[in-house]
């Protein structure tokens, strides 16, 4: 399979009042075409960075080293003018809170109208309203909707709309950030139906960041592990979540709470501090099955078998 | 065993701000419905839990119970007490009672003070309790550094001594929710409300919370009311559990009994929806439609009817349910444009009650005729006024007379008439045609179809809600019971 999204030795610094913070740390990562990877971790472990990093809409403190490839080209080496006309057109994004995302003060229609003329100026405002009725439909909401406000509508309206806006050019990489976590389980799980039927129509990838590892296991073809910044353990959805092998993972999956869950376990310990640099393995303090060669040496990362994974960790 | 809190048929409205103008126009006050006839009771010593969706009332219900909303409706009886509208003194003690830890621990805390001090302050506000139930006044000479580590220890964060010094800055997420939960039983309350206390928490130290409060539990006898959307938690720590649905409960029972036979289908829905961890069992989910609706009006009968999979014709249906059969409709351009045409813009469609008109058109001239005779009428009127005061008024008003007699007659045109009344025959003809492609339920409900005046109407039988039932364990409203 073609490789769509690939990112090679990535790192993402931001400059603080502290010190560097070090949000992503030599990641590769690599997104076959038609794929859905699934992105999870805790908060600040870097997953929305790395969002953010791959359209490069991070905030100005933040200096970014390594490759993105997408496709042919070398996203960290586009002149700004050509990844703005990337964004929207070949790689999308939707984000969580849909409410804020939408201008509160324009008609949907307004919005629509806008982001097509981002990329195509001459656009007529008849030609792009019917360009919106054909995506909204996509996506079941009626057409009287564009008449209205975002806060006349539903946060599954909402997110219905933000969706819709994001498959106007037929993206082939959609990036969706915690795209369900600001709504209610029955909504999450109409939302998650509509993006897998799109994502088959539509023929996208789609690199799903999430906290829920549930979403994950019931959405993605592929799952990556965030810790720290760094990706701990990548591979095949069932291969990952039958048998987990870096320890984050394994504890991970277990402080999960689901209707089964019978007792309640939790990772001992925090998440380390991503200021300042960083000695041998980040899991090492939390972590059951340290060994003392973790405390100072980077963990090497190793294949996982049969799933083309890999997994960051001294022990295998 | 005597309930330590009884709640019965609390009910809280909050009223919609409406501008001047509509005010002087519009018709009845419009109410967000947040709780409506809730009741419920709860042991020494029981956690119950309240689920459900965001705007289904339960943390209206959490607000009020420790006083930071008052109910509109029904009692609330704490240990035999009435304690719904309390004096402003009684209100003191009862906050030394009933505790209360919100969702967001960052917000909870002062970030100007240290947590030692955001613990001392409540002693100093209520006094340091002691076994006997007493509390002991703090005096500026009185030490409590060592009463607050002791806390600080009770809740897990040791060394105390230490933590005693930091700001709410240098804290993660679970430790302030530590804090948070230290400064509510620092003053020893017999009863805990729990408002999503575990929702801004990462994963993987959710459960060290949710161990906290059951260690706190054992060690000093409370009482949790344990508020949650989150249903596979619930099921872990509580012991009875109220599933709501806008504003009321849906079903309630013990945990045991809800999650092996749930029996509201919303409960279903809600259990169905969960994602599984487990890629292995994924499988096509059988959702409700839509979203929850409007709390100003909630829907009739059952509120859960319009979204219901098994929903049957005596459910409730209203004529709203019209509109969103017509939403559904619109999806396909095609169906829009002639359900557009026969039945004409949404405006022309309303409902009243259990009743949905549809205005076909009027008798009588044409609009722009009307009121370009009226303008003339108008003018010469004034100009002749101008002259002869008296006159003018005169032929003023006999030429809007005039014009009103003209339209009357326009309206009594047998053609007009016999034209109108076939135009409303079609629209209902059309309607009914709508109706059927409703899903079963809905369309088996619809009574009534019938024209008179230019207006054609469905009438449906009103409907009353179900109740809440005992079923076997539980007590469930639902009309399939």
């Amino acid at each position: 399979m073609a490789i769509l999204l690939e990112t090679k030795g990535l790192n993402v610094i931001f400059r603080t009042q502290n010190g560097d913070l070090h949000a992503v740390r030599d990641l590769d990562l690599s997104l076959p075409e038609g794929v859905t990877l699934g992105l999870v971790g805790e908060s600040g472990c870097g997953k929305s960075t790395l969002g953010r990093a791959i359209l490069r809409i991070l905030q100005e403190n933040a200096t970014m080293t390594g490759s993105i490839r997408f496709g042919a080209m070398d996203l960290l080496a586009l002149p700004r003018e050509e990844t703005r006309q990337i964004r929207g057109r070949n790689i999308a994004m939707i984000f969580q809170d849909p409410m804020t995302r939408l201008n509160p003060l324009m008609r949907i229609r307004d919005h629509f109208i806008e982001t097509i003329r981002a990329h195509e100026a001459d656009t007529t405002k008849e030609a792009a309203l019917k360009r919106a009725e054909k995506v909204l439909a996509d996506v079941r909401v009626p057409p009287d909707r564009m008449r209205m406000y975002p806060h006349e509508l539903s946060g599954g309206m909402r997110q219905r709309i933000m969706i819709a806006l994001a498959l106007l050019f037929n993206p082939t990489l959609l990036i969706a950030d915690e795209p369900t976590t600001a709504l209610d389980v029955i909504v999450e799980s109409q939302i998650l139906e509509l993006l897998r039927s799109i994502m088959k129509d539509y023929n996208m990838s789609v690199l799903l960041i999430t906290h829920n590892l549930g979403l994950v296991a019931e959405f993605a073809d592929r799952v990556a592990v965030m810790y720290a910044g760094r990706i701990v353990e990548e591979g095949e959805t069932h291969r990952l979540f039958r048998n987990p092998m870096h320890p984050y993972t394994q504890g991970l999956l277990k402080s999960v709470i689901d209707l089964e869950t019978a007792d309640l376990y939790s990772i001992p310990g925090y998440p380390p501090s991503l200021l300042g640099p960083s000695v041998g393995c980040p899991y090492y303090p939390r972590c059951e099955k340290r060994m003392d060669i973790c405390k100072t040496v980077d963990p090497p990362l190793r294949p996982t078998g049969d799933d083309g994974g890999t997994v960051l960790c001294h022990l295998y | 065993m005597e309930p330590i809190l009884e709640v019965r048929d609390l009910t809280v409205h909050f009223p919609v701000f409406k501008g001047f103008i509509q005010r002087l126009f519009g018709g009845a006050d419009a109410k967000v419905h947040a709780v409506d006839n809730v009741s419920f009771s709860i042991a020494p010593g029981e956690i119950l839990g309240l689920v459900g969706e965001s705007g289904c009332g339960k943390s209206t219900i959490a607000r009020t119970l420790v006083g930071l909303t008052s109910a509109t409706g029904g009692t609330i009886v704490y240990k035999g007490r009435d304690i719904t509208r309390p004096k402003p003194k009684e209100r003191k003690v009862l906050h030394e009672q009933i505790q209360i830890v919100f969702q967001d621990p960052h917000a909870a805390l002062n970030p100007a003070i240290t947590i030692g001090e955001a613990i001392a302050d409540v002693l100093r506000t209520h006094g340091i309790p002691s076994p006997d139930g007493t509390r002991a006044p703090v005096t500026s000479q009185t030490p409590l550094r060592p009463v607050v580590n002791q806390v600080l220890e009770d809740v897990g964060l040791h060394p105390a001594d230490l933590f005693h010094d930091k700001y709410p800055r240098e804290l993660s997420g679970g430790q302030k929710q530590r804090v948070v939960l230290g400064r509510v039983i620092a003053l020893r309350p017999s009863i805990v409300i729990a408002d999503e206390p575990v929702a801004m928490l990462d994963m993987s130290i959710r459960a060290h919370v949710l161990r906290l409060l059951l260690d706190l539990r054992a060690k000093y006898g409370l009482t949790y009311i344990f508020i949650t959307h989150d249903l596979a938690t619930a099921k872990l720590i509580c012991e009875r559990i109220a599933i709501m649905y806008l504003g009321q409960i849906a079903e309630i029972g013990t945990t045991r009994s809800v999650y092996a036979h749930p029996k509201h289908p919303y409960t279903k829905a809600l259990l169905e929806a969960i994602p599984v961890p487990d890629p292995d069992r994924r499988h096509e989910k059988k959702l409700p439609k839509g979203e929850v609706p409007n709390a100003v009006n909630p829907p009739a009968g059952c509120r859960f009817h319009p979204r219901c999979p098994v929903a049957t014709p005596t459910c409730g249906w209203e004529p709203r349910d019209v509109f969103e059969l017509l939403d559904r409709r619109a999806l396909d351009v095609e169906t829009r444009n002639r359900d557009e045409e026969a039945l004409g813009p949404r405006e022309s469609i309303t409902t009243d009650g259990q009743t949905l008109r549809i205005r076909a058109g009027k008798t009588g001239l044409p609009r722009t005729q009307k009121w370009l005779m009226a303008l003339f009428v108008l003018v010469a009127g004034t100009a002749e006024g101008a002259f002869v005061a008296a006159v003018g008024i005169a032929v003023l008003l006999s030429g809007f007379l005039t014009l009103l007699m003209t339209d009357r007659l326009a309206r009594r045109d047998p053609f007009e008439i016999r034209q109108l009344a076939s135009k409303t025959e079609r629209v209902r003809a059309y309607l009914g045609e709508v109706l059927t492609t409703a899903p079963e339920p809905m369309a088996r409900a619809v009574g009534q179809l019938a024209t008179a005046d230019g207006v054609a109407f469905v009438e449906y039988s009103p409907t009353s809600d179900p109740g809440l039932r005992k079923v076997q364990e539980t007590e469930v409203r639902c009309v399939l019971y």
